[in-house]
This record gives structure tokens, sequence and C-alpha cells, in this order.
């Protein structure tokens, strides 16, 4: 069920600088992210993964340099993004989970099918009729998972997506970015968790303080990361 | 929708219904008058006769004289009911209004504290009564307010002799405000005050005051109704506003003045000249 | 002390004999008050929204002018009201002046800066949590803006509420472009001052509280709906 046959990646960063406040915040980072795999931006607090995603996804913009999609520069469609927080809308869990496809232009009834097909594959469609608001955190993330699946996304970005959610919660959100995965979405996701890393990454970028540390296949890194700072990283001597 | 949603939606359109009137097919004026004709009842008794007869609605904006007089000139009224003789005449002279008529009198009467510090209660002289007052110092509440009662006050003073220019004290208190709050403030300040008898009648903040002057003929207080010249304003409601002013100077108008009473007693004496 | 007392008893006794001429001044006023509040909220809440969503130039004067204008004197804006309406004026032709079209035009002028401010500020707490959500998923500034109108409904109801209270106390607008006409533009702040100059104080202390009793209920109303609301979708 994927959207034709549009390329989007690989996703391009190239010299790309953003400053805030005075704040240099991500520094000359240039990469090339291909799609199919999972890519994990590993990295300690204030390393700026937050801030590189929303470059990535486009709700910031870069103070310098440039972000391109299949050599593109224009900000490629069928993206979705999680946050760590999830955002509810008051109405209910299939009209927050609609109102992606709303915006998409879906019609009525189309979208109201699609919604209840997607809370049906994160478990939820039993409460499907519930205020959103009144839901715990992991049910609430599981919602904005079935919200952006819903669209059919060629690229997922999750910002720490289980770091506000008990540990139950998060397996169950961990499972569902693989069933995700399966289908044919590129996973994009921060985090600081090594064993989440671990067990949901293909390849791992380390970030610190703004700029790309290490990037290889997360086999590689796990073996043995090159860069010092990766190595007190995973040593647990940075935040 | 939700029940919520339902029960406001309807509630509004019951207001609505409930307290739309048929305002778009009544015939009506607009009278501008003062708070002398308003405040004592008058029109509150009058109109629902007129209206009765013709079936025209009177819609009365009550300000001072002044303000009732300017309103007309800009063209917000059909017709005009004041009591400053010259200040009408000046109305009519400018083009504004298309005759002056006099419709009725009542007569203004001094009123003052029980305690009397000027030493005027049962005079019968209202020049003296004011000269007394001012030698006192006593104090006193002005309306300011370009009033009929007003410009009444100011021709009184004048015509005793006094400069309130030179005068004015502590002791004049010019409040710019209506016969009836002017009255208020005149009871609480124990203070004297020029009023005219039908709001005076009608008034009943009293607190420690009463008729202190009263019955001379220099109190006499003329009332005189105009139509708004079409020819200024082609809006003005001409027909309407001259059956109401027909009326109000027919035999049948000039009883139903004289029959309003406030505890037995007459407000208004019709004059008009047949 | 005395005429607090007599009024209560003169209110009771009004209300009881739910005497007509009363009853035709509360409807008259709520009529007022409420049309106004619904235009008012027609203008306001969309403006309040795009105030706190929209980054345009000018908007920082335009949030300047219209806080300012939340505490517009209500006799400043009647009196400019009549000399737009009245004919000698621009508007003049209409014919409203002294009808209760004018009254409801007086007052939606004096309470939409609130709405909208209310709005904007409301809308502006809500942004702030939403944004990146709505961004993320492709939302505009204007089809946010509705969002953010649907969602923050229960807030904005009260901020209407608000509003209707403002119209409803005032006295100085509807005087002036209303005339205080008896049966036809008298409402209960008009009554109030009409009493009271007339120096009938129990009777314009009982419309008084027969007032301040509506406003109560309509504050009553706005923490319930708060309440409900908060408790029903978090």
């Amino acid at each position: 069920m994927m959207n034709g046959e549009r390329k989007v990646f690989p996703l391009e960063l190239a010299d790309v600088c953003f400053a805030s406040g005075g704040q240099r915040i991500i520094e000359n980072v240039s990469l090339a992210i291909d799609g199919g795999v999972r890519t994990v931006i590993l990295g300690a607090n204030g390393a700026g993964k937050s801030v590189l995603m929303r470059l990535m996804h486009g709700l910031l913009t870069p103070t310098s340099g440039e972000i391109r999609w299949c050599g593109r520069s224009e900000r490629a469609a069928a993206q979705a993004m999680v946050f760590q927080r999830p955002i509810m809308l008051r109405t209910t869990v299939i009209g927050n989970v609609a109102y992606g496809l709303k915006l998409a232009g879906v019609g009525k009834e189309e979208r109201l099918a699609r919604a209840a097909a997607a809370l049906d594959r994160v478990g939820l469609a039993h409460i499907a009729k519930r205020p959103a608001r009144v839901l715990s955190g992991g049910e609430q993330q599981r919602v904005a998972l079935a919200r952006a699946w819903a669209l059919e996304p060629l690229v997922l970005f999750l910002d720490e997506p289980t770091a506000s959610i008990d540990p139950g919660g998060a397996q169950k959100v961990e499972r569902i970015i693989g069933k995700i995965a399966a289908g044919g979405c590129k996973i994009v996701m921060t985090t600081h968790n090594l064993g989440q890393a671990r067990r949901l990454a293909d390849e791992i970028i380390f970030l610190h303080r703004g700029r790309v540390a290490e990037y290889s296949p997360a086999s590689v890194f796990f073996a043995g990361p090159r860069s010092p700072e990766a190595v007190s990283f995973m040593k647990g001597e940075l935040p | 929708m939700s029940p919520l949603r339902r029960t406001l939606l309807a509630g509004i359109a019951a207001l609505s219904l409930a307290t739309a009137p048929a305002l778009a097919e009544d015939k009506f004026i607009v009278v501008s008058s003062t708070t002398s004709t308003e405040q004592s009842g008058l029109f509150g008794y009058l109109l629902p006769i007129f209206e009765k007869k013709t079936g025209i609605k009177v819609r009365v904006v009550a300000l001072g004289t002044g303000q009732a007089l300017d309103m007309a000139r800009r063209g917000d009224a059909d017709v005009v009911f004041v009591h400053d003789k010259a200040a009408e005449e000046k109305f009519v002279a400018e083009g504004f209004g298309v005759e002056r008529k006099e419709v009725m009198y009542n007569d203004f009467v001094l009123i003052g504290p029980k305690a009397d510090p000027a030493r005027i209660a049962g005079g019968k002289d209202i020049l003296e009564g004011l000269k007394k007052i001012e030698a006192a110092k006593a104090p006193f509440v002005s309306r300011g307010d370009k009033s009929g009662t007003h410009a009444a006050e100011l021709r009184y003073w004048k015509a005793a002799g006094i400069d309130l220019d030179q005068a004015k004290g502590p002791w004049y208190r010019d409040t710019g405000s209506g016969m009836g709050p002017a009255l208020n403030t005149a009871a609480s300040m124990n203070a004297y005050i020029l009023a005219d008898r039908g709001t005076w009648l009608s008034f009943k903040n009293r607190g420690e005051l009463a008729i202190a002057v009263e019955g001379d003929q220099r109190l006499f207080n003329q009332y005189g109704v105009m139509l708004v010249n079409p020819a200024k304003h082609p809006h003005v409601k001409k027909d309407l506003g001259q059956q109401f002013i027909d009326w109000v100077l027919s035999a049948e108008g000039q009883q139903a003045i004289a029959g309003y009473k406030i505890d037995g007693q007459q407000l208004f004496f019709p004059n008009a000249k047949r | 002390m005395n005429t607090l007392i007599d009024s209560f008893y003169a209110a009771v006794g009004l209300i009881a004999a739910g005497e007509s001429r009363l009853a035709g001044i509360v409807l008259l006023s709520l009529r007022v008050s409420l049309s106004a509040v619904g235009i008012a909220a027609l203008f306001g809440l969309p403006l309040g929204a795009l105030l706190a969503v929209g980054r345009f130039p000018g908007r920082q004067v335009l949030l300047v002018v219209i806080d300012g204008f939340m505490g517009l004197p209500s006799v400043v804006v009647g009196l400019l009201v009549y000399l737009l309406l009245s004919r000698a004026g621009p508007l003049g032709p209409l014919g409203i002046l002294f009808t209760p079209a004018a009254m409801i035009v007086a007052q939606t002028i004096l309470i939409t800066p609130l709405i909208a401010a209310l709005a904007r500020q409301i809308v502006a707490d809500a942004w702030a949590e939403y944004h990146e959500q709505l961004r993320s998923l492709g939302a505009g500034p204007w089809r946010a803006s509705l969002t953010l109108l649907w969602d923050t409904r229960f807030s904005l109801f009260t901020a209407l509420l608000a509003g209707f209270g403002r119209a409803a106390a005032e006295v100085g607008a509807v005087m002036i472009v209303g005339g205080n006409i008896d049966g036809v533009t008298r409402v209960m702040t008009t009554t109030i001052a009409l009493e009271t100059s007339k120096g009938d104080l129990p009777l314009a202390l009982a419309l008084g509280l027969v007032l301040i009793a509506l406003i109560m209920a309509v504050n009553i109303a706005a923490h319930l709906t708060r309440h409900w609301a908060i408790r029903r979708y978090g």
C-alpha cells in the first residue's frame, strides 16, 4: 500500500548548521541517509538530537547548509512525526487518528475506515470512542503512532517516543515501530536509551555537541565504537 | 451535535422569537423632549391616549432642552417638545423648525433644606430668594446642562442683579446633570435648587428638602412644540409628526394634559392658542 | 441600610409578580447583549486565533491596539457610534439610531476587543502545546486556527461569557445610542439609571439585584462548564 513510485531517498544534509539565541546547536552536519534501514540517532542529553530531527522533518530551517530529498530541495511529502509527549486534541481517539487524514483531504467515510484500521493495528480499537486526553501516556503514544501510520508515510520520525512512558507501554510502542518498519516505512528515531537503540537500530548516528561523531551500522557500533565520545557514552560517562 | 450545543441553539432561538417585536411595520415618530416631561410621568400618561387614537407610536428621547434641540438639528428627531422660548425661537429662525406652538405651562419652584440657612421659606419672590441665598452663600445646586430649567435659572440670577461669574464660589455647585440627579445631589448636600414642579412632585428621594419659594409669576415655565423642518431633513416623518402636534394642541390633547395629576395635583396647564 | 432592605423586598416582589414590563426589560437586555456577543464572537474569535498563530507584518501593533481597546470606556464607544449613526453622520440613512440595532452595534464594538484578546491568549497557550504536531501533520495557519478554536471551545465559551458580562453591565453606550425609550430601547442598566435619577432608589436597587443575579448566573454557568469539560475531555 505504498504511495506510488515516488523516490524521496537519500535524505541528504549538506553542511547543515543551526543556531538559536546566539547558541550553536548543530554544527556542520553532513549526512546521506538511505531508505529501508532503521536509523537511530544516539547521543547524550543536549547533544542536539531533537533539533537535528526537527531539521530533517522540516519543522526548523537550517541557519546555513542544505537539506535535500533525492536531490530536490523541497520538503518531501508523506512524512510523519511522533513526539516525546503525545499531543492529543480534545476529541475522541478515532477523531485524533482521523485528523491527519482530514488535513490530507481524505473524505469522511474513507478516513474513518482507515483510522479504525490503524487503531486496530495498534490494539486500541476497543477505545475508539473514548476522549483521547483521559488515556494513559502509553495509550496516547499508541494513538499518536496510529495517527502517523494511517497517513501511510514513507518516513516516520520519532523523537524519544518512550521517554515519558512506563516500561510496559514502552514495549508495546517498540513492537508497533517494528511493525511500521516492516511495512516498508523508513524509521528515523532519537533515543538516549542504549538498550532501546540495541533493540531497534539497523544503523547509528552518534551525535556529540551538535556534530556527527560517528555514523555506522549498529552491529559495528555496538561491537566497538571508534570515536572517544561514543566510547565514553557507552561507558555511561556522558549524561 | 452535542446535546449542550442543541440546548444552547434552542435557547437563543426562543429568546429571539420572544423579544422581537414587530417593529418593522409600526408607525412611529421620534420626539426629542426634556427630562422634566419624561420623569414627571406626563408622557407615560399622554402617549397611550394618542397611540390608541391614531395607532402612531411615539418614541421619546429625553434629554435636556439644549441637547434635545441639538439632536433635532442633526435630524435625529421628528418633533421637538421643550421649554426654553428663546432657544426654540432661535431654532426656528435657523430653519431647523417649521413653527413654534405653545402647548402648556407649569411652574418652577425653589426647593431648599428645611433648616433654611438663607431664611427664605414661604417666600413669593424668586429674585429676593436668590439674592438671599447668594448673600448667605448657602449651598445651591445648578443643573448646568443647557436645559430649559438651567436657562431659566440663569435668567433669574441675571434679573436679580447677580453676576454669577463674580459671585460663584464653593457654595454654587454646577453639576451638569438632569433634574433627577441634580435633586438627588441637592438632597444629599442639603442645598437649594430650582426645579420644575412636575419633577419635584414625582421625586421620591427628598431627604430634608421642601418647597421654599413658589407662586411668583416669573416662575411660569412655557413649553413649546415644533416639527423638525423637512426642508432641512427630508427623512423627517412630517405627516405623522404633524398629527402628533395637531393632537397635542387640540381640545382633546389639551384636556388630556390637564387630566394628568399626581396625588390629586395637576402638574401641567394647557395653554395652546386657538 | 433601610433602602437596601426595602430594595431587597421590592426586588423579590417585582420578580414574584412577574411584572410584564420588567420581563420585557430583562428580555430586551438579554437580546441586545447576547446578539452583541454572537457578532463579537464571529469577528473576535478568528481574529484572536490568527493573532495567536499567524506571523505577519503589523501583528505586534495590532496586539497592542486590541489589548488597549479591551478597556474602552463604554460612554466613548456610545458617543462614537452615535456620531456614526446620527442622521448627520455617515451611516444615518440606515435609520437605526434609537433602536435595539444601534445598541447591539455599540455593544459589539465594545466587547469585540475583549473577546479577541482573551481568545488570543487561550489559543496562544494551546498553540504552544500543539504547534509542532499540527505543523508536522501539515496544518497551515488558517487550518491550525480552526482546529485550535474548536479544541479550546470550553475556554473560549468562558471568554464569551466574560464578554456577555461586560455588555450586560454597561450603561454608557446603550444610553446614548438607544435613547432609553420606554418600551423600545429601555434595558436593565438604563432603567436603573432612570429610576435612580427619579429618586426611586428602592426600585433602582431592586432592578440592580436582578441584574446582579443574572450576571452571577452567567458566571456560575462558566464555572460549571469548565469543570464538566475538564472532567470529560481532560
